[in-house]
Parts: C-alpha cells; structure tokens; sequence
C-alpha cells in the first residue's frame, strides 16, 4: 500500500477538498445517520446504561492510575498461560520485533486482523520493507487495501466508498493479489462479500503466520479479547501456527469480571448491535486448539506522554467503538481523511495529537477540527469529554505560539481596538455596507480559522444608520453613547429584526 | 534501560501526581430479563440477528437433526467427540459423520458440509452462543471453517439472562467464542450481509426438559 497520512495537508485544506466531493458526502451522510439510528434504538434497551457508563469510566481510570501494576501482572499471567511478551517504545521498535518475529518463523506472508494499533505504526508498510506481504482481512481494509486507498472510519474503514466502487475496485484489483473477483462481479453487496470470501479463503487456509490487536486484555487472567463480526478474525487468530497481537498498554482491564461492562456497551456503540456476531477470547496457548506459539507486542508510542497530561489522559479510555464520529457534524461532512490521521473524528482530533505530539501542522489543527457541540461527549460510553480535551489542547497549541493562532490573536486585537473606538468602528460599517458586493466569502490570506469559515453577508446598511432613521429620532447625535439609548431599547423591545 | 523498564518508569512518573482512582462501583444491573421471559428471549434475539431457531425436546433431536441436514443436502457431518451419539442416531444413509482429527488440515475441514456442537452457555439478552472448546463442542477451527453449523443448547441449564451472569460461568483459562447469529459484515454502505468467513448458516437448536 503506497497511501499514507505523511504530508497531508492540515485538517481545514484537507477538509475542505473533501466538502467538494459529492459522492463522499453521499456515501458519509447515509452511513453515519443509518448508525446513529440504529445505536439510539440499541442504547435505549438498557435502562442501566448511564450506570455501565460510569462504570466503564471507572474501570478505565482506575486502571490508568495504576497501569504499571496491571501491566505487570499481565505479563506474568500471559507469561504463566504460555504466552511470550514483549514491550516496544515506539512505532519502529513495536514494527522491528514483530518483522523479527515472523521472519523467524520463515514466513513471508501472514494475515491480519483489522487492527488500529498495527495501522497507527505503520505495520505493513514496514512489513513490506522486509519482504513480507501482510493480506488484511477485514472486507472494508480489503477493500482500502485493495484500493491503494486510507481508512477513513475506526470501525467501518471504506465508509467513504459505495457499492459500485467497491465492485469496481474488486474487479480490477483483485486478481493482482490472489484469486480474481468474477468477470461479472456486481454491485450487490452479497456478491461482493461471496468475492471477498472466495479470495480470502485461499489465504486463510495456507497462512501459517496470524496478526492481530486487541479490544481489551485483562490483566489478572491474560486473556485477550478481539470483538468483531465477519469471522476473518476467528480464522486470523486460530487456523495460522504463531499468532503475534500488537496491543497498546491502555487497551487493560483489570479483572474477568470488567469485560461484562465493555462487552454491554462496545458493541450497541459501535455496530449498534446487541453483540457483534463473533468474540474470541484466548489466554496464552491452548494445547491442540489455535496457535501454539503466542506473542504479546506492548506498544507505548505516546501513550505515556498521553497519560502525563492530567486533562488529555482520559482519552486513553476510548475503547475503540467509534460512536463519536458518527454522531459529530464535521465528520459527516469532511470525512475521516482529512484528519490525516489513523484515528479520525472527535476521538482523533484529541488521540492523535497526543500520541504524536503537536508538533506538525496537521497536529496542530486537529483540536481545531471540531465545532465543540459537544454530541461526542454525549454518546462516549466511556464518557471522554472530549470538548474539555479539545479546549485544553488549544490551549496548549496557543502556549506555543504556533502560527494559526498568533494571526487569530492579532485579529482579535485590533477588532478589539475598533470596538474601543466608536467612530471608527461607525465608519468603517457604512464603508463595508456600500462595498459588499465586492467583499470575499472568506476572510483573505487568513489562519486556519478563517480558511474554513464563510464570513456572514453583509446588510445594505448598517444597523447604526438604519436605526438612527427609523427609531433614533429623541436620540440623534448621542448613538455612541448607549446608556442614553436605554428607553428608546425598551420601548421598542420585541421589534428588533431590523437587520 | 530495556523499552520494558523504560515504559513502567515513564507510566510511575506520569501517573505520580494523578488523584486517586478507586476499582468501579459496580451498580449497574445484573439483568435486565424476568426469569420467565428469558428462553423466549433469546429465541426471539437469536432469530433477530438470522440464526435459524427449532425447539425440540430430547426425545425429537435426532429427527430435527437428521432433518435440517436432509433439508440442506448435506453429505458429510462433523461432530466432536464429545457429542452424545444420540444425537446422530436419525441420520440417513447418505450423511457421513466425521471425526474431528486433530491433525486434520483447515483444508480438509474446508470440505466438511455441516457440523453439529453443543455450548457452553447461550445469553438471552444478547442472543449469544459461547462454545469453551469443552469435548461436545471441539476445537474453535471445527465451528469456524465449515458453512453450516447447528448448536444445540439445553435450555434447562445452559441459558443465562444476562452478559454479568455469563461471566462467573466461563473459564478463561479455555479459548472461548461467542457467537450471536451468523458471520456478518456492514462494511458495504452499512447494508448487513450475512456470511462472509464463518458460517452463513447458524441453527439453534432449543432443547427442553
């Protein structure tokens, strides 16, 4: 796969781009509604849920606040079940072991199951580097990978791409990477998901090597859960000899008993569904069933870092269900890639940052990709307050002075010396009105902020003139002085739509 | 310092100034169901997500299993060892019932038209089967790689209410696979399609009394 978020543009470039693609609208508007819906509806039959919502949280902060010990005693009980387990620091360390790891085994092809973790590092391309093909096996990465294309969704990677494209992408892809899609493929969905699993099948039943993440791993037993619904999970994680899973050290729960919690809410999150149709839940090796060598890669890769900001930490909760992009108005309408980033959305727009620092200019917008409606926070059943963490991170993003927001300072700063000045301001409004045919949509040469915001149309006059001839007769001469105003305001209170 | 060193040391100290963060509070409920409704539940979520629900007591399974078999044309039936031979005691001449051999290739499974199992427990509020790879219900790549599977579940003391009242009866310690209705995918347009990689076709079998 050639694409990669490497040089994309800043988020408002890239989303405004996206916002010209008719059919990406298309395909994201029905989707992210069709979801909504749906999960609403999935949500409601639990009466308790705000209780597993909190307790969910809970789970999740308790486990952060302590998650060197939990991590210990993960590694033990992996260890103890037959597992082997090793730590990576960042993204180049968690993708050396993993290329060591296979080419041990002598493979140079193994299959995948959809993983973010693996997407954030990079996996396959460094994988490629050494010579080994990694076949995703998720019918939407199939479908991304195939396309040379980016996911642009956490838990429906093609969600940017409709039946007819994903046909034509099967047709002419397919056959470069094992058995060809029909001559006749058509757009019906379940003729597409019969090619996707007459090609796939090929490459499950030789695979000898199998990569996976995880949903969750608990600590006091080792068992590692992976959610999901078509079954190439199953196949990834039993049918090949060495199962290696590439886990981010938050995805920890402490004890058996918390997964009741995730599995109640992930599912009715994500797919809406009251349960996804397969869960598979192992620990460490099983003598004649699976895999008979495990490793467990632990990947920080800026989760520490995450985790020293008091405020941006409990984003490290987020347990991958991806109700807050459905939910959120400028997902819908930018699409996933224009966070140039694994994680898209409100989750991605105070995830990546973190985990990458917000050193970049796509780094740095992404606090800014949000409208702060707050709809994310609401449908987290985790209870990220994701609005809180986009605040604070500009906040941070402003400390450094970073270029987007030295120009929004300095236009605050002299609106604010025109506001201090009446008849300036005065002239300066009959100067716009008379010139408004001429004005641009948008704010000139501006910031990030202004690039992506239409400026409001400007009146024929100005309120201050249209006020003086049709209701400031008593107060002519004294418009500058608002106290003076204050009878004329009352008594034609209710009438106010002159403007 | 190792990356394993290295990371503890980093978590202790970005977690050093952090306030205190007890285990949960657990009031959520246990269960949402009335003990009374919870069989009709789970028939009614498994057949919601298109599983294919029979109810027969322990004197008509063979039959209803020699039946759906018949019904699908299949040729070849795997069971694990562990399943009652009772079960598939009705078949007709032209069914084979196979072993499962642990040595057997994914291939050869790939081969096998049809396999019955047993489970471990099946939760009515989610309208999930959870098979722990105990004899009757054999190795997870045996429910995985053929295209239909019938599961039977005795009602009398296989069926909980609730995902809480699932856990404290599963042994993690064994690899375990929750199933709630067939293979399926929404990733084209969000339309869900049944089947793509485990089987298309799931039967649940019920068995009373």
């Amino acid at each position: 796969m050639s694409g990669t978020y490497l040089g994309m543009p800043a988020f408002p470039v890239a989303a405004k781009a996206a916002l010209g693609n008719e059919t990406l609208r298309g395909n994201l508007r029905h989707a992210t509604h069709t979801i909504r819906d749906k999960r609403a509806k999935a949500v409601a039959e639990l009466d308790d849920w705000a209780l597993l919502r909190e307790a969910g949280k809970q789970i999740k902060d308790h486990t952060l606040r302590h998650l060197d010990r939990y991590l210990v005693q993960l590694e033990e009980s992996v260890t103890a079940a037959g597992g082997v387990v090793h730590w990576a620091g960042d993204a180049a360390e968690a993708n050396r072991i993993v290329a060591e790891l296979v080419k041990a085994t002598g493979e140079t092809e193994v299959v995948k199951v959809k993983s973010m973790a693996t997407q954030e590092i990079g996996l396959n391309e460094a994988l490629e580097a050494e010579g080994i093909s990694a076949y995703e096996t998720d019918l939407a990465e199939l479908i991304v990978q195939l396309g040379d294309d980016l996911p642009s969704h956490i838990l429906v990677p093609a969600i940017h791409r409709n039946r007819g494209e994903i046909r034509d992408i099967f047709r002419d892809r397919m056959g470069a990477w094992g058995r060809a899609a029909p001559e006749d493929l058509s757009d019906v969905p379940a003729d597409l998901a019969e090619a996707a699993r007459l090609h796939l099948r090929e490459k499950f039943l030789r695979a000898k090597v199998g990569i996976s993440g995880a949903n969750f791993m608990v600590a006091e037993t080792g068992t590692l859960v992976v959610v999901e619904s078509e079954g190439n999970g199953r196949m990834c994680l039993t049918l090949p000899e060495t199962l290696i899973s590439v886990v981010g050290i938050e995805k920890i729960v402490p004890s058996w008993q918390d997964l009741e919690v995730f599995l109640q809410t992930l599912p009715r999150s994500s797919t809406a569904e009251r349960m996804n149709p397969y869960t598979s839940m192992w620990t460490g090796t099983t003598d004649g069933d699976g895999p008979s060598a495990f490793h467990l890669v632990l990947v920080d890769n800026g989760r520490t870092d995450t985790l020293a900001d008091e405020v941006g930490r409990q984003a490290l909760r987020c347990i991958r269900c991806s109700a807050c992009l459905n939910v959120c108005p400028v997902y819908e309408r930018a699409g996933g890639h224009a966070y140039g980033s694994v994680y898209p959305g409100p989750i991605g727009a105070i995830l990546s940052p973190q985990l990458r620092g917000i050193g970049s200019e796509v780094d740095a917008s992404l606090p800014y990709a949000s409208s702060l409606c707050g709809a994310c926070y609401e449908v987290c059943p985790v209870a990220i307050d994701i609005p809180e963490v986009l605040v604070h991170l500009r906040e941070r993003i402003a400390d450094r002075g970073g270029k987007g927001h030295r120009l929004e300072k300095a236009a605050i700063k002299a609106s604010g010396w025109v506001f201090d000045h009446p008849k300036v301001l005065a002239a300066g409004e009959r100067a716009a009105s008379l010139t408004r045919k001429l004005h641009p949509s948008r704010v000139p040469g501006g910031a990030a902020w202004t690039d992506s915001r239409d400026l409001p149309e400007l009146p024929a006059a100005p309120f201050r003139d249209w006020w003086k001839k049709n209701r400031g007769e008593k107060n002519r001469g004294e418009e500058n002085r608002g106290e003076k105003n204050d009878q004329g305001g009352k008594n034609n209170r209710g009438e106010g739509t002159a403007t | 310092m190792s990356a394993r060193e290295e990371i503890l040391a980093r978590v202790r100290a970005a977690v050093a100034d952090a306030p205190d963060a007890p285990p949960a509070t657990r009031d959520y409920r246990t269960t949402h169901t009335a003990p009374e409704r919870i069989v009709e539940l789970l028939a009614e979520n498994l057949a919601d997500y298109r599983a294919l629900v029979h109810r027969t007591d322990e004197k008509g399974l063979p039959g209803l299993i020699a039946s759906l078999l018949a019904d699908r044309g299949s040729a070849t039936v795997l069971a694990p060892p562990g399943v009652p031979p009772a079960w598939l005691a009705a078949l007709g001449p032209g069914i084979t019932r196979i072993e499962d051999n642990p040595d057997s290739t994914a291939r050869e499974l790939d081969l096998v038209d049809s396999v019955v199992t047993g489970c471990a427990l099946a939760v009515a509020e989610t309208g999930t089967l959870v098979l722990d790879g105990s004899p009757d219900q054999g190795r997870r790549r045996v429910t995985l790689v053929p295209d239909h599977h019938i599961c039977v579940v005795r009602v009398a003391d296989q069926v909980v209410g609730s995902v809480p009242q699932a856990m404290p009866r599963l042994d993690p310690t064994r690899p375990l696979t929750w199933i709630s209705g067939p293979s399926a995918t929404s990733d084209i347009e969000l339309d869900r399609v049944e089947g793509v990689h485990g089987p298309r076709t799931l039967e649940v079998v019920l068995v009373e009394g």
